[in-house]
């Protein structure tokens, strides 16, 4: 056992010999590589950690939505429909939500504004998002200032802004007292943006959502389920789409793997020659291009991820987030929580170490079997 | 130091790394709890239905609410919001068939 553990080392201490003797080429190909495995396993983070922070946020999020349509358009709800769905059997409770976006021509940024069940503050408070915060500068005290549907100004006082902690729900968020929303938007009392339904039983929100969609024909629901659901399609296809991108340059590797390891040197071949010349075999030969590739796919591959993961959790994705932030003025700045198992790991290693070490298998099958007489004596 | 050693203590030092990676990623999911808690609790609270993710555009900060008339809001040749015009899927209920096709 010593003696065979002994011969790899002295395989492998060649082995990083010869490599070290093209330095230039072998740390290219190990720079190349470690920017292949860095940027999939910074998607594969980002889209695994984003995903499953959303479903653990959103698993609170409404069981039904009801919001109205008017000739195709989504339109105001009529409170009064509550009265007929909270008569449907398997309806704990039901409740209207006033929301809705207010475009802000200073910030050149939409908030969104919405009317809690209980509004504790002044009817002229406000609660803002962090991110309002932020790109207005405002802080507890200050006034903004709303212009209202009639053209009149409507001025309400920052009381609080929400914690910095909850930016990925609340950063363009403003809480607004139903008064002043109502005043500002114009809405009568008898409506509202949509309704809200809690069942007993989830098993009966199908039943119960086919009933609600019969009694109000001009109604649309959304359940919990697709909300979860559209989320999840959202970072799946998200992730999907950039490891389809990324997927060219990891092609575009294998071939420049495939072409260094093929594209053999006149000082490899004769190396190589030389080699069996003074006595080593095929096998052996094979076994120092495996220590080859296994040097360069692992080291690059463990420094890849290390770095992903640095990039992803660390720096709150520095090289993602301006792609991410894209037109967005108000934008969360939020941390990920680094949410990865080894089946993310193991993910990657069958996407970037398997395709490499079979890309080399044949050229490195090729270099072993030089004839060394005719590669010494070219 | 023999360069094989030399090796070795490179891979042992970037698996180290690794573990301990996975130790601090377990480290802040336990302390990420309470934070998530409060998330929770929050969207409970106000009834929110959508991460705030997409702040670009009035109709893509609900994507879940979005409908068929979702698209070309400012104007049929205005250019996609970018980047969630040109990388979002529709919403699942959206992509249900309306009426059999033949």
């Amino acid at each position: 056992m010593g003696k065979l553990i002994e011969r790899q080392r002295n395989v492998l201490d060649f082995t990083l010999s010869s490599l070290l003797r093209r330095k230039g080429k072998n740390a290219s190909l190990f720079l190349v590589y470690t920017l292949v495995v860095f940027m999939l396993a910074s998607v594969i983070f980002f889209t695994h950690a984003i995903k499953r922070e959303a479903s653990i946020i959103l698993q609170e999020a409404p069981e039904m939505i009801i919001q109205r349509s008017v000739a195709g358009r989504r339109d105001l709800i009529p409170v009064g429909y509550l009265d007929e769905i909270r008569r449907i059997r398997g309806v704990t409770s039901a409740s209207s939500r006033l929301w809705g976006y207010y475009y802000d021509p200073v910030a050149g940024a939409n908030y969104t504004l919405m009317v809690p069940d209980k509004f504790e503050y002044e009817p002229d408070s406000i609660i803002i998002g962090a991110g309002i915060s932020r790109t207005r500068l405002l802080y507890q005290g200050d006034d903004l200032e709303f212009r209202a549907f009639d053209g009149s100004m409507l001025v309400l006082q920052v009381q609080d802004i929400f914690p910095a902690a909850s930016e990925l729900v609340s950063s363009d968020l403003m809480l607004i007292s139903e008064d002043a929303f109502r005043g500002l938007f114009g809405i009568a009392k008898e409506y509202a943006t949509d309704l809200v339904v809690r069942t007993g039983n989830p098993r009966e929100l199908a039943t119960i959502a086919l009933k609600i969609s019969k009694q109000l024909p001009d109604t649309r629901i959304i359940l919990r389920e697709e909300i979860l659901r559209t989320y999840d399609s959202i970072f799946n296809w998200r992730g999907g789409m950039m490891v389809f991108l990324l997927a060219g340059a990891l092609l575009a590797f294998l071939i420049f793997a495939w072409d260094r390891t093929s594209g053999l040197s006149q000082e490899e071949k004769r190396e190589t020659g030389i080699l069996k010349a003074i006595g080593w075999e095929t096998s052996d030969i094979i076994l120092m291009k495996f220590w080859e590739g296994l040097v360069i796919s692992l080291s690059a591959f463990l420094a890849g991820i290390v770095l992903a993961y640095c990039h992803i959790f660390f720096t709150h994705s520095m090289l993602f987030a301006p792609v991410l932030k894209g037109w967005a003025i108000l934008y969360p700045e939020f941390k990920l929580i680094p949410f990865i198992d080894p089946s993310q790991v193991a993910t990657l290693f069958f996407l970037t170490v398997v395709p490499y070490t079979v890309v080399t298998i044949i050229p490195s099958w090729a270099a072993a079997t030089i004839d060394p007489d005719t590669v010494m004596r070219t | 130091m023999r360069k094989s050693n030399l090796f070795l203590f490179y891979l042992a030092s970037n698996l180290t790394l690794l573990l301990l990676l996975f130790a601090h990623a377990s480290f802040q999911e336990l302390h990420a709890v309470p934070l998530l808690r409060e998330n929770i609790e929050l969207v409970k609270r106000l009834m929110l239905s959508d991460l705030c993710l997409f702040t670009e555009a009035s109709y893509t900060r609900h994507l879940t609410q979005a409908d068929l008339h979702t698209p070309f809001q400012e104007h049929p040749v205005c250019l996609e919001h970018f980047p969630s015009g040109s990388i979002l899927m529709p919403p699942e209920m959206l992509k249900r068939p309306y009426g059999k096709i033949d």
